[in-house]
């Protein structure tokens, strides 16, 4: 993934749903095999944030730049295709396909490097589970179907909304090794999330949200010299 | 007695009401969309083949080019009006996609009254399929058979489409979530399209099989149309599979009914779908929507 170009630039996005504004004056950046957390309580526009990017609901004002291209307008399956993957937070797998179907149903470009056996290496749980429908999956089996899914389009960045939102402790601690993984091999993410350990173990920077805000970005490094400072800003 | 020939009758009229209801359902399926129009383009697909019929004759398989230039002029058809013209009332309310459609309904209605006027028109049996078959139990006119054996092509057709090639995976899944679907690289829009085109197609080409077997005259669109939601309500909106059984009853049932009480043959029908609607409202294929 190295040699991929891995440029993202939100500048000043405001975002609406309808007449409520939900995003204000929301700035950042990622750059190549960086992991940039979003934290924040619900609500506070995390998740409008990955959807601004993904092109599901464009910013009213601000830009989103990806390598040098400015993204006004283009429709989602454009900016997947461009090398953005987005995995939403409440696990949207295809219920009545299989899980080998809901691998197959993507777009993939040709080149793509990842294939069926690669997925199930990184997700062994997956191979067993091939034939069986996605709504008959655990939360924790139907969360890793759900980002299997999104790198079968061959992201250079994927937006990660709340990966372990719902599941079950030992399912977190697999999911943050997986992730852990994907991160080891350089793939860029936006990672939006409330568990702090999942946090201080994958980000490079952190961007703490509050009212559709950035209120401070802080590194882990700063996190684990007070480890109040996160708590701190989490209660505002 | 109701024998041999009363079941086939149903039997041939079930599988014919299928090949138009499963356009419909797949329609709402994928689009969510109930289009009133369907009914329309069954009856613009027997007038395209009429009128094909008229110009080139219907002898040494010419019948079947008709057939065939109704499938592709309602595909056509139906293509237009899904990019030009639905395609803008997807945001909106669905009483406004409810009432374009109700308004495409219309509109073809006075196109097949400027261009074919009013009177009753009939198409002949293809001269391949005239006279009736000897089937050791029964004579049974070769035609209808021909149009049974259609139907259960076309279920067998659409099954292996939707199980077991990509495309039919992606309609599928633009079934359960296309916003998802859209962010995973696939064109949903060109998917509307497809689907929108498709039933289309099939909708033309059940009108233009259907046109030997009936008179073509304004109004069948309103006749089929009724039929075919009855199809839907009492298999499952969006079920493919519902669709066909809830043909094949509602053939059954008009042909039981044509036999014993022929005054209330449609009466039963209604029956039977209010009797779904009232203990199975989701059908009886039908997914059980969220709070309801």
């Amino acid at each position: 993934m190295a040699d991929q170009p891995v440029d993202l630039k939100v500048e000043s996005i405001a975002t609406y749903y309808g007449l409520s504004q939900i995003l204000f004056d929301v700035s950042f950046s990622v750059g190549p095999g960086e992991v940039v957390a979003l934290v924040g309580r619900n609500g506070v526009g995390k998740t409008t944030t990955m959807r601004s990017i993904a092109g599901l609901t464009p910013p009213r004002a601000g830009k989103v730049i990806w390598n040098g291209r400015d993204m006004k307008g283009v429709p989602p399956h454009q900016v997947c295709r461009a090398g953005i993957g987005y995995v939403p937070e409440d696990r949207r797998i295809f219920p009545d396909l299989t899980v080998w179907e809901n691998l197959d149903v993507v777009w993939r470009p040709a080149d793509s490097k990842w294939t069926e056996e690669r997925i199930f290496d990184i997700f062994p749980d997956l191979a067993k589970l091939r034939d069986r429908n996605g709504g008959y999956l655990s939360g924790g089996q139907q969360q890793m179907l759900t980002i299997a899914r999104t790198l079968m389009t061959d992201p250079k960045l994927l937006l990660l909304d709340e990966p372990t939102e719902g599941l079950a402790p030992l399912a977190v601690e697999r999911m943050v090794d997986r992730i852990g993984v994907l991160k080891a091999e350089g793939l860029a993410m936006v990672l939006a999330e409330q568990s702090t350990d999942m946090i201080l173990a994958l980000s490079d920077r952190m961007h703490v949200m509050e009212k559709g805000q950035i209120r401070a970005t802080l590194t882990p490094e700063e996190v684990r010299a007070d480890e109040t400072l996160l708590t701190r800003y989490l209660m505002l | 007695m109701f024998g041999a020939i009363q079941f086939l009758n149903g039997l041939s009229h079930g599988l014919s009401l299928f090949l138009v209801a499963a356009g419909l359902s797949i329609i709402f399926g994928v689009l969510r969309v109930l289009n009133f129009a369907h009914g329309g383009f069954y009856m613009l697909g027997g007038y395209v083949a009429y009128e094909v019929v008229r110009r080139i004759g219907m002898e040494h398989g010419l019948f079947w080019v008709a057939v065939i230039v109704a499938g592709l002029v309602l595909a056509l058809v139906a293509a237009g009006i899904e990019r030009f013209m639905l395609r803008q009332l997807y945001n909106r309310d669905q009483i406004y996609q409810l009432l374009f459609t109700f308004a495409l309904v219309l509109l073809i209605g006075d196109v097949v009254r400027i261009f074919w006027s009013t009177t009753a028109l009939s198409v002949s049996f293809p001269p391949e399929l005239r006279g009736a078959q000897n089937l050791g139990f029964t004579i049974y006119p070769r035609y209808r058979l021909f149009l049974c054996v259609v139907g259960v092509v076309a279920a067998v057709g659409l099954w292996l489409l939707f199980q077991r090639t990509r495309w039919g995976r992606i309609i599928r899944a633009a079934t359960q979530d296309r916003e998802m679907l859209s962010s995973l690289g696939v064109n949903v829009p060109m998917v509307y399209l497809a689907v929108f085109a498709g039933g289309g197609a099939l909708a033309g080409i059940s009108g233009a099989l259907a046109a030997p077997a009936l008179a073509l005259r304004g109004g069948m669109d309103a006749e089929i149309i009724v039929e075919c939601f009855i199809v839907v309500i009492i298999g499952g909106l969006g079920s493919l599979w519902g669709a066909f059984i809830g043909a094949l009853l509602i053939g059954q049932l008009r042909a039981i009914g044509i036999t014993f009480v022929p005054e209330w043959e449609i009466v039963l029908i209604y029956l039977l779908m209010i009797v779904v609607l009232v203990f199975r409202p989701w059908g009886l294929f039908g997914k059980k929507q969220a709070g309801s």
